[in-house]
């Protein structure tokens, strides 16, 4: 009558804490293998050689000079979206809105340099656009902290809402501002005077955001590490009774930590427009607000690891264009052994966290029983 | 016609882990057509037992027959089939969903809502239920969800139905209304076991009353020919010595005068109602009381974190000799006021702790306010967590370990650590030595000792009354929400604070 107790194949078990250099040569061993299934999948499709398109991935981020470049670069707006996420994050507020909180501060910025281009000096308009896209950032983000703290709203689906409203808004003024009348898009703003452009540093175009970003990734470490604030933001994140028994306000370290996390991403905003662009379009954003989700995760929302892992994605998004032009391959290819390699990554996670152990005495067991 | 009981339990043992032993040789009848009180303490086994019966836990040990038939209970489907239903403290329900949906949920063959809807009014008519089966879970009130649930079972088929704790969430008007509907299921044949430790409860209500006490099974007492005393003398059982120290306490002062204390939950249900009482420094006051007789709603509206509808809190500064009230001030503010509360509360790590932290973070917890220009200051923190863990004897790696991966005696050594070099001048702890083992729980005892003869005002929520009774000078009695009574720890008889746990005022038929 009694039910036979089976013994289930594969146990999976959580694992204590391993030390810092297993976890990480989990990792290294998941983007090795990764590496050669994409060779296999390359290899099975194309028939092309791995080793050649391996090649083509690396060179497409380091051939030359100027690639190098761009590469840095956008792995430091990349990281500059992440900074701004991982507060929020960090107290598991799921703030989804980082492309609209780029694009508010984007808008405002080139609101500046349209508008005041004539008014004001560049030494200015250069400050006073940053403050207005930090400004606009922080209010994107302000909004739905305001309505979570004092409703409890959800936060992932209004910080999703608020991205459509930006775009919306960026693609109306992109009609208002358009140059010339019906190009529909604005085009290089101020060109010939450059009023509101950042300078470029030692003669490099990049420099500047590259420095920026290097500071900001420092200062959020230490904020998050050893301020107060980011101390209260630890708690409230991992316990809101806690943090009301401790005496923390809760709804004022919320709102205060999005507006952070807001002004961040509209500080990316201004540098992408002020600093590279010079110019405003709906997917200036370029799904960075969603991919830093991805980087501040894979690193545990920890900065300095956090410039290892956007240059990882960076590095990985760009070899995987290049293969699809130099291969003749479709741009889907590409996506392909992206999502191979970021499977691989995440799901080593899933080794570092647990054990798994097969069932020893299987035979023993069926022997009783039989 | 079967003349066999409805459900005879025989010999029954349940044992979880290796401490804890749930169940021990349980023997029990419950008779076709009757309503018999599941009587006990917390933690006597009463929920265990019957969990066995509707599929929930699998016995260790014994048998359970049904209508004279040895069965073997397996799922709560199983127990379903046999007619058995549970209708348990936690509602199963999907907000979601209609009344009638829910009741259905589950049910295999084609799903008719019309047809469902027809047979749950016919239900609610033969019994007398208020419900709307097409209302929302939702848009209703405890007492229409365990409506619900009490249909859904009935829905089922169900003529054996166990209702755990049903008035815990219930106002008393509507516990009125439960308790007509019970009569009239058992009028019709159903029979009915109602887990409970309220011993009006068991007077208004049951037939038969069934006592357990720490896991065993005492005795079945027709409910008309016993009375309160007999019934409290088998559910606390003799006093058993301890030999817990009990210093006496040295020129105890006036610390805190709480007068009218009014707390209602979200609900809106009182959970306290116009408790007054003081607090001494040099002595530990216990708090004794049924699990939910409002203690903690008194600890955290002292503390700040609960709203107090009525009433005052004054508190007394032994150093200044000023007076100050605390009614309506947040932690935060008590503590700026220079006051030090410490407060251990009952869930260690979902509100006392952070789980992920090291146990040097933990410690800043009460402390990081005191670093300077916005940066935080481990360096003392880091100190007291090392003398916190050697002090105490805390096993663990080291300071920098989270206290999620400590056992839960270390785990509270650590909360109780911190809130005492806090130097409080009153200390409250909520059931500190839960799942504590006898040496860690000594240790605790032996703190408090060393608090009180230090002139902390020691405030004690604890479920064992031995430990009450050989520990506390003085013991509160809180009964739904209200002062029982206040006796002496040094001469108080177990007898007399069960009485008053179960009814206001003990002896004397209270409100």
């Amino acid at each position: 009558m009694a039910n036979k107790v089976k013994e289930p194949l594969i146990h999976i078990t959580r694992r204590d804490a391993i030390p810092w250099y297993k976890s990480w040569g989990y990792r290294a061993g998941a983007v090795l293998l990764s590496m050669a299934v994409c060779a296999l999948i390359t290899v099975l499709t194309t028939g092309e050689n791995p080793l050649s398109v391996f090649g083509t991935i690396f060179d497409a981020s380091f051939s030359t000079q100027r690639r190098t470049w761009v590469v840095f670069q956008n792995l430091a707006m990349l990281l500059c979206v992440s900074l701004a996420v991982v507060p929020a994050f960090r107290m598991r507020f799921w703030n989804l809105g980082g492309e609209g909180q780029i694009l508010a501060g984007a808008l405002a910025t080139t609101a500046c340099m349209i508008c005041l281009r004539d008014a004001l000096p560049n030494g200015v308009m250069i400050p006073v656009s940053l403050l207005c896209s930090i400004a606009a950032g922080a209010l994107w983000g302000f909004l739905p902290a305001f309505f979570k703290a004092k409703w409890g709203t959800n936060e992932t689906l209004f910080t999703l809402m608020m991205n459509y409203i930006a775009i919306q808004l960026v693609s109306f003024f992109i009609i208002v501002w358009e140059m010339p009348k019906g190009a529909g898009q604005i085009g290089i703003i101020n060109q010939s005077t450059e009023i509101g452009w950042l300078p470029a540093v030692a003669g490099q175009k990049y420099l500047l955001n590259i420095i920026i970003v290097s500071v900001l990734t420092v200062l959020m470490f230490i904020y998050m590490n050893y301020s107060k604030q980011g101390y209260e933001i630890a708690v409230v994140g991992e316990s809101v009774r806690t943090a009301r028994y401790v005496g923390i306000k809760v709804e004022r370290v919320i709102i205060r930590t999005m507006v952070l996390s807001g002004a961040l991403c509209g500080l990316a905003g201004f540098l992408l427009v002020s600093g590279t662009d010079h110019t405003l379009t709906t997917s200036l954003a370029g799904g960075r607000g969603f991919t830093a989700v991805m980087v501040a995760w894979l690193a545990k929302f920890n900065p300095i690891w956090m410039i290892l892992t956007s240059f990882l994605l960076v590095f990985l998004d760009k070899g995987a264009s290049d293969i699809s032009t130099n291969f003749g391959l479709n741009r889907s290819f590409s996506d392909i052994l992206t999502g191979v390699i970021l499977f691989f990554i995440i799901g080593s996670e899933f080794f570092i966290n647990y054990r798994i152990s097969f069932r020893h005495s299987a035979k023993k067991e069926e022997e009783k029983h039989v | 016609m079967n003349t066999s009981a409805a459900v005879e339990m025989r010999n029954i043992s349940k044992r979880f882990g290796t401490k804890v032993q749930a169940n021990d040789n349980v023997s029990l009848d419950i008779q076709r057509g009757e309503i018999l009180a599941l009587l006990g303490e917390n933690g006597s086994g009463k929920t265990t037992l019957m969990n066995m019966l509707a599929g929930i836990y699998f016995p260790d040990s014994g048998t359970i027959l049904v209508n004279g038939e040895p069965v073997v209970i397996s799922s709560p489907r199983k127990a379903m089939e046999l007619g058995i239903g549970m209708i348990h403290q936690h509602f199963k329900l999907v907000d979601v969903l209609s009344a009638a949906e829910n009741i259905v949920l589950g049910l295999e063959g084609k799903l008719d809502l019309k047809e469902a809807t027809r047979k749950i009014r016919e239900i609610c008519d033969a019994y007398g239920f208020d419900v709307d089966p097409n209302q929302k879970i939702y848009n209703m009130s405890v007492s229409q969800k365990q409506t619900v649930e009490i249909v859904k079972v009935l829905y089922r088929g169900a003529d054996i139905l166990i209702l755990d704790e049903p008035t815990a969430v219930l106002t008393p008007q509507e516990t009125d209304k439960l308790f007509a509907v019970l009569r009239n299921m058992r009028d019709d044949g159903k029979t009915i076991v109602i887990i409970t430790h309220k011993l009006n409860e068991v007077e208004a209500l049951s037939d038969k009353v069934a006592v357990l006490r720490a896991g065993r099974y005492i005795g079945t007492l027709i409910t008309k020919k016993t009375n309160a005393a007999e019934m409290t003398n088998m559910m606390v059982g003799r006093a058993v010595s301890l030999d817990i120290d009990r210093p006496e306490p040295e020129k105890p002062e006036l610390r805190m005068e709480i007068r009218d204390a009014t707390v209602r939950d979200e609900e809106g249900l009182l959970k306290l109602d116009h408790v007054s009482f003081d607090i001494y420094g040099g002595e530990i006051l216990g708090i004794a009381g049924i699990s939910g007789a409002g203690q903690k709603e008194l600890l955290e509206s002292i503390y700040g974190l609960q709203r107090m509808e009525e009433g005052s809190i004054l508190f007394h500064d032994p150093d200044t000799g000023e007076t100050a009230e605390l009614k309506g001030k947040k932690p935060l503010q008590i503590q700026q006021m220079g006051i030090s509360l410490s407060f251990v509360p009952e869930d260690r790590l979902g509100m006392g702790l952070v789980g992920s932290m090291d146990i040097a973070d933990n410690i800043m917890l009460r402390s990081y306010r005191n670093g300077s220009y916005g940066f935080l200051n481990r360096k003392d923190p880091k100190k007291m967590a090392r003398w916190i863990v050697t002090e105490l004897g805390v096993s663990t790696p080291g300071i920098d370990t989270p206290v999620r991966r400590l056992s839960g005696g270390n785990v509270q050594k650590i909360l109780v650590g911190r809130e005492i070099v806090q130097t409080p001048r009153v200390l409250m702890m909520a059931y500190p030595v839960r799942g504590l083992d006898i040496n860690a729980s000594y240790t605790i005892y032996q703190l408090m000792n060393l608090q009180k003869e230090k002139g902390v005002a020691v405030v004690f929520v604890g479920e064992d009354l031995d430990v009450l009774m050989e520990l506390c000078d003085r013991i509160l009695v809180l009964c739904g929400g209200k002062v029982s009574g206040i006796v002496d720890g040094r001469k108080a008889d177990k007898q007399e604070i069960g009485m008053m746990m179960t009814r206001v005022g003990g002896e004397q038929d209270g409100q």
